[in-house]
């Protein structure tokens, strides 16, 4: 369906082409050149337990703070799903608020609860309790990655659900099944799509970030992202730190493809 | 009805969660004191600081100068790209989409890193024009991915319509195509501006010497220690956001109009 319109979208892929995709090529020649020669070494002190440790160690946050999001945020979604028209609006609009408040404004102010003088040890301090170490751990790190990423989890979920026919909820009913039921073989696989894209929406910037463990985490448990940008601004490691890049984006990558494989079988179930 | 009590308490204590540590920000930027959380007293000292401190009222400026700058490019750009896809081939549009999605799937880090790595590598010199085209470049993508889908609703025919009653091909796009796609328009306007003030981690990697937004500022201060500014600062950009989001709801004909553009960005 070719028309003389669609010159008008050229200019933007010569631009895309130069800032989106160039860039990308650019990082990927860098993972595999030092000092003008094609080397592996980036890769080769990627693979090595001190570096392996701070990938698995970003995962396994990245995967408990998907897993609290999802176990939160299911049910939460769900309530709010079935509140009528008016409540529900205002119930997605506060949850939608704090997203357009700035991200780094947002974790920063966790800090005067979870500090040392803060509220929170302030609190423990009145009831005659021992004081905590909540800042700069690692749950102050989870915590940080829950905060801020759980409307991401709890919004595809909710539309989904929004959408889901009430038909077949009935039909379910009808038939003789009880809630558990209704919920286990009906709204549960219908909502996957949503919880499909909660799961990756919370995990990717999860998995990536490095200012929340620098502002919470007092940048001692160091992430995949903290790596890549010391590599970057501080030890001028150029080689290294794109090889932890590209490797960042295979890991994401291969979640993505995990994810639409799953979500495409579970279709194809049901 | 003890069971349908309970639930609503979830929703209560997430509320709580969301709201607490921004409610506890703007009781702290009245405080007189300057660490922890005991109150001493009520105060504006850190409001006047705020005002006072000329990197602060710098970034803040940049951070809407470029936001502005950036937002209204690539609304324009972006419509018109969106037009040019509506029109091309299958295969042709869904590559370049692919490639559109991609500052949008990518982790915030890795397209920072390798713009970075682009700049570098064609040695340009750090500063307003490398912040301002990082914000462009991932401005572009929300603008497409909201006009497109109002434009596919679209006649494809409307235009050739016009044509042949007539209508210059201004005036056909004034007064047919535009006016239909106002609405996306506006949307596609505000989402990249929000994305660019909101932006820190391709702000970081992306801009140079003397010129940083307002989430570079709000780093290098919370880096130096506790600051109350960033508290009051902090409280008035959540009261700015409160009041646009009141203004732009007051202005627009249905919420759920958002809710799906939102929506769409969300799920895409």
């Amino acid at each position: 369906m070719k028309s003389r319109f669609n010159r008008y979208a050229w200019p933007y892929a010569l631009w895309a082409t130069v800032i989106i995709v160039l860039p990308l090529i650019v990082i990927v020649v860098f993972s595999f050149r030092k000092n003008g020669t094609f080397t592996l070494e980036g890769y080769r002190m990627f693979f090595t337990p001190l570096y392996l440790k701070v990938l698995l160690k970003s995962l396994e946050l990245a995967l408990k703070a998907t897993l609290i999001c999802l176990i939160l945020g299911y049910p939460i979604a769900l309530l709010i799903s079935r509140e009528d028209g008016k409540s529900k609006n205002t119930l997605m609009l506060l949850l939608m608020l704090p997203m357009w408040i700035n991200f780094l404004l947002k974790t920063y102010a966790w800090r005067p609860i979870l500090g040392n003088t803060g509220l929170l040890n302030s609190l423990l301090e009145l009831s005659g309790l021992e004081k905590i170490q909540f800042l700069y751990t690692e749950g102050a790190v989870l915590l940080g990655m829950v905060y801020n990423f759980i409307p991401f989890m709890i919004l595809p979920i909710l539309s989904v659900l929004d959408k889901m026919d009430h038909k077949l909820i009935e039909a379910a009913r009808d038939l003789g099944a009880d809630n558990r039921t209704v919920f286990l073989k009906v709204v549960l696989p219908l909502s996957l799509p949503g919880i499909i894209s909660g799961i990756s929406l919370v995990f990717m910037p999860s998995v990536s970030t490095f200012i929340i463990p620098i502002i919470l985490g007092g940048g001692q448990d160091m992430m995949i992202g903290n790596l890549i940008e010391r590599q970057f601004l501080k030890v001028g490691n150029w080689n290294f730190g794109s090889s932890i890049s590209v490797i960042l984006m295979l890991v994401i990558l291969s979640t993505m493809i995990l994810l639409s494989l799953f979500d495409r079988e579970k279709r194809e179930e049901s | 009805m003890k069971r349908k009590y309970l639930p609503h308490w979830l929703i209560l204590l997430l509320l709580v969660f969301l709201y607490m540590p921004i409610l506890v920000l703007i009781i702290y930027s009245f405080n007189e004191g300057r660490t922890g959380a005991k109150w001493t007293g009520f105060t504006l000292r850190w409001y006047m600081e705020l005002f006072r401190d000329r990197n602060i009222l710098r970034a803040m400026g940049y951070t809407i100068l470029i936001a502005f700058i950036a937002s209204t490019f690539s609304t324009i750009a972006g419509t018109i790209t969106a037009w040019g896809i509506r029109h091309m081939k299958r295969r042709s549009s869904g590559l370049l989409l692919s490639i559109n999605d991609l500052p949008l799937l990518n982790p915030d880090l890795v397209t920072a890193i390798s713009l970075m790595s682009l700049y570098i590598f064609l040695k340009m010199t750090f500063g307003f024009m490398t912040l301002l085209l990082a914000h462009i470049m991932f401005s572009i993508p929300y603008v497409i991915i909201t006009v497109l889908p109002v434009l596919r609703r679209l006649s494809r025919h409307q235009m050739e319509a016009a044509l042949d009653l007539g209508a210059r091909p201004v005036e056909a796009l004034f007064k047919i195509i535009l006016p239909q796609l106002k609405q996306s328009i506006i949307s596609g306007w505000l989402i990249a501006f929000t994305m660019s003030i909101d932006d820190f981690v391709i702000s970081f990697f992306t801009t140079g010497s003397g010129v940083s937004n307002i989430s570079i500022a709000v780093f290098s201060m919370a880096r130096r220690g506790i600051n109350p500014k960033i508290n009051a600062l902090s409280s008035l950009m959540f009261a700015t956001v409160i009041v646009l989001l009141l203004i732009i709801n007051k202005n627009r004909k249905s919420r759920k109009e958002d809710l799906a553009i939102e929506e769409n960005i969300l799920l895409h």
